[in-house]
């Protein structure tokens, strides 16, 4: 079964600064994959060159088996990723129910909006409102709300418990297995190990914008003593 | 009947006319402010566009004697299709840079398109007869209504305000609002905003064209008539500020009835009180009356 | 030492000029240097793209125009009150345009600029369309007879030696360096105490005057003063002389007025040049179209050459 995601020597560029190094790393149809690193590492910037928001990008990015190096970012969407950016990137000028609406329906199968209103009763309620005037935690709901609309099946989440209450921090992971269940690829940035760590079947350790370590959910136990030294935590 | 000494009639007469420059104000203002908010750029073309409208106008009806009524639908889209191309073959390439090289490129493209114009009809205007349809006046008992000008006042509302309320209710509208003021995460959800970049860059300069083919028989159209107008259009929207659709229109309107009034009781003014209005608001609320510092 | 060589060269240069070139061509190229000098302090320097430069050129030179001509002032006392117009008149616009950031700024400048235009065109003493004409040279000092071309010349490039060395004095000084700063990034240089504003106020009012004494002279020079010198084409022009030469170099906009103004002038020969070669007939009336290839030479600018001639020559030597 082809990989839902494989990047293999992927080097990355913003502007003149050279962020990634040689990245490699895959995803299974169906895994949930973590990022882990120090802030800087480049586990941001791996998400946002698959999206195709950086500067200048070399090496491979297959999704679903088909190259995506060389497209540009409007294309890249439309191979059924979505992406849940660090800073949320809510419009100001887009009511919440415009903010949920705009991203286009890339295939069949996302979920509708009553089933999203009905996991995220809060952004029924707060429709209307102006999309910056939404809470923290709405926020967040929104942009993963968003494009679980799309239909996109490949995840990129970018820190997204950051920053919110523990009882809506609750209400993501809950999310996050529900879709994990239901056959969703994940691939999550998070801080939050404690976040991530029941959720995630595999971990990579990124360092200077490459891999530097990665291991299985079960090794966890085994590994922790490693892993605290290579996040300096 | 007299209002301040002058006569009724003349009194509304002049303020009908303040309307329909403020009509256009208004349109030229509206596709400013549309493309300065997506591209970054502030289009010094729009007035040479505006002028190639009119002059679109013109010379189908003298050469191939195609109707004012076509020329209304037709000239836009042509423009509109000029505009694109100028946008991805030139404009395009300096969007990573300062924001002064777009004004200096439309600037370059706004002579090129007067010295043009300029050396095969010269400065003077050519005169564009009124439709049929809309010629003559209709008596409305306190003053006469020139039909024309009624009708480019009413044109222009209509459009104008179609225009806002495609930008603000509608899912096209969300798309340009958001590619606004993100347009990397617009793409993201893979939209193809560079498309959307150029059509809107059309799309604002066929709002010029439309407004030149709706001046073409109220003023002459001659190769200047754009870039007397392009100055006091960036005052309008220093005035008005280019956060607001509706900001925009109501300023644009407003500019002019003020400036036509104006010519009514301080004639000698009347060329510069746009500009003395622009730096009043300048010392008093520098973001403009609509306007969100950007 | 090999940058004293240069300017010792060029000075002297400078001095034979009039026996080979007619002087007043040389005058009028001296004032359109001195003016995009003026205005690259502006764009160049302080990072302010001014489009209503044409008011503090055109202005002087009516304001200079109407004194030598009907208030008899002698010469030096008309140039310094066209160059004092000019700097008032730059302290009000700049201040209004200021307020606002970026290209607003330069859309207030082109609208202000506009308006003086405007007050040009109706105020009687200009003569409007017609221009102020017959501005009398009269005497230096009292006694050095400026009607004389040869002489004019000499007096008209002491002046704009000393302006230009005013000019690399200030772009070298303390007050020089803040500007850059203020070019390069100006929230840091607000956050290292800088009031960015007087700074970018007293720049602008430098350049006016600056700008303003190019208009007077070239008024005395060429005897009148025109609106063309207040129209916005005029403030176009010195952008496009500026760009051409280079931005924030140092001779950049000399050699841009000195090619600008030999192409204005030449652009009949070499459009009726290409009619012989190419048989085209339209290219006999190029000479009128001064407008497009002004327009044509900005867009090419933009597009492939941005850092103008002496910046592109910097660029390659480095």
């Amino acid at each position: 079964m082809t990989l839902a995601l494989e990047i293999k020597g992927l080097q990355a560029w913003y502007g003149e600064s050279h962020i990634l190094h040689d990245m490699n790393l895959s995803v299974a149809q169906g895994e949930v994959v973590t990022l882990l690193g120090r802030n800087g590492a480049g586990r941001t910037t791996t998400l946002r060159a698959i999206m195709g928001l950086t500067g200048r990008r070399s090496g491979s990015i297959k999704i679903n088996g088909i190259e995506t190096i060389a497209l540009p970012t409007h294309r890249i969407a439309h191979f059924g990723i979505g992406y849940c950016p660090e800073e949320r990137a809510i419009f100001s000028s887009l009511s919440a129910e415009e903010n949920l609406m705009l991203p286009p329906t890339l295939t069949a199968g996302g979920m509708s909006v009553d089933e999203i209103y009905q996991m995220f009763p809060n952004l029924e309620e707060r429709r209307s409102s102006q999309g910056t005037r939404l809470s923290g935690g709405e926020q967040q709901m929104l942009a993963v709300a968003r494009i679980l609309r799309t239909g996109a099946k490949l995840l990129l989440l970018d820190e997204i418990s950051e920053g919110l209450a523990p009882v809506i921090v609750q209400a993501l992971s809950r999310m996050i297995s529900t879709l994990k269940a239901k056959g969703y690829t994940i691939v999550m940035v998070e801080q939050n190990f404690r976040f991530a760590a029941p959720l995630a079947d595999r971990f990579y350790v990124i360092e200077h914008g490459h891999v530097v370590a990665q291991f299985n959910a079960n090794e966890l136990s085994t590994k922790t003593d490693e892993l605290n030294e290579l996040l300096g935590v | 009947m007299e209002i301040f000494g002058i006569p009724l009639a003349a009194f509304l007469g002049q303020l009908l006319l303040g309307l329909v420059n403020g009509s256009f104000y208004a349109m030229l203002s509206l596709g400013l402010a549309v493309i300065f908010g997506l591209l970054n750029v502030i289009n010094f073309a729009h007035g040479a566009l505006y002028m190639m409208g009119a002059f679109l106008a013109w010379m189908g009806l003298q050469y191939f004697g195609i109707s004012y009524w076509v020329m209304l639908l037709l000239a836009p889209l042509m423009i509109a299709l000029f505009g694109m191309v100028i946008e991805r073959s030139m404009l395009r390439w300096l969007y990573q840079l300062d924001h002064l090289y777009g004004l200096l490129l439309t600037f370059g493209i706004t002579l090129i398109i007067e010295g043009v114009f300029r050396s095969f009809y010269g400065v003077s205007g050519q005169p564009f007869a009124v439709p049929p349809q809309l010629a003559g006046a209709t008596d409305l008992g306190f003053m006469m209504l020139p039909i024309y000008r009624a009708w480019v006042v009413v044109a222009s509302l209509v459009v104008c305000l179609a225009t806002w309320f495609v930008i603000e209710k509608t899912r096209l509208g969300a798309y340009l609002r958001a590619g606004t003021e993100n347009p990397r995460m617009v793409e993201a959800f893979g939209i193809n905003v560079p498309l959307m970049v150029t059509l809107t860059y059309g799309f604002g300069v066929a709002l010029a064209a439309f407004a030149g083919v709706l001046a073409a028989p109220v003023l002459q159209v001659s190769p200047l008539m754009g870039s007397n107008l392009i100055v006091t259009i960036f005052a309008v929207v220093v005035i008005g500020g280019m956060g607001s659709i509706l900001g925009s229109i109501v300023t644009g309107l407003a500019l002019g009835v003020i400036e036509g009034l104006t010519k009514v009781f301080y004639p000698e003014l009347s060329s510069t009180v746009v500009f003395i209005i622009m730096a009043i608001v300048l010392l008093v609320r520098p973001a403009g009356l609509f306007g969100r510092e950007k | 030492m090999s940058r004293k060589l240069g300017y010792t060269a060029v000075l002297l240069g400078l001095l034979i000029a009039p026996f080979a070139l007619y002087p007043v061509l040389l005058m009028k190229i001296l004032c359109f240097a001195l003016f995009a000098c003026a205005f690259n302090l502006l764009i160049g320097f302080t990072g302010l793209l001014s489009f209503g430069h044409a008011a503090f050129f055109g202005g002087a030179a009516y304001i200079t125009g109407h004194a030598l001509k009907m208030w008899g002032l002698p010469f030096e006392l008309g140039i310094l009150i066209g160059t004092l117009f000019a700097a008032l008149v730059g302290w009000v616009i700049g201040g209004l345009a200021i307020r606002r950031q970026g290209i607003y700024f330069t859309m207030i400048t082109l609208a202000l600029a506009q308006m003086l235009f405007f007050v040009f065109l109706q105020a009687p003493f200009t003569g409007g369309e017609d221009g102020l004409q017959s501005i009398p040279r009269g005497y230096l000092l009292g006694v050095i007879d400026l009607r004389n071309d040869l002489t004019m010349y000499y007096v008209v490039l002491a002046i704009m030696v000393l302006s230009f060395a005013l000019i690399v004095r200030v772009i070298h000084s303390p007050f020089g360096q803040v500007l850059k700063a203020v070019r390069e990034n100006e929230p840091r240089a607000t956050s290292l105490g800088y009031e960015v504003a007087r700074y970018k106020l007293l720049a602008f009012v430098l350049s006016a005057a600056l700008a303003g004494l190019a208009g007077s002279v070239k008024a005395v020079v060429l005897g009148f003063g025109t609106l063309t010198d207040v129209h916005w084409s005029m403030s176009g022009l010195v952008v496009l002389m500026t760009l051409v030469g280079g931005m924030g170099t140092l001779f950049g906009p000399v050699l841009g007025a000195i090619i600008i103004i030999a192409l204005e002038n030449k652009l009949g020969d070499v459009g009726a040049w290409l009619a012989q070669v190419t048989a085209v007939e339209w290219f006999n009336t190029l000479g009128e179209s001064v407008t497009m290839i002004t327009g044509l030479i900005f867009v090419i600018c933009v597009l492939a050459f941005r850092r103008g001639i002496i910046g592109e020559l910097a660029a390659r030597i480095r």
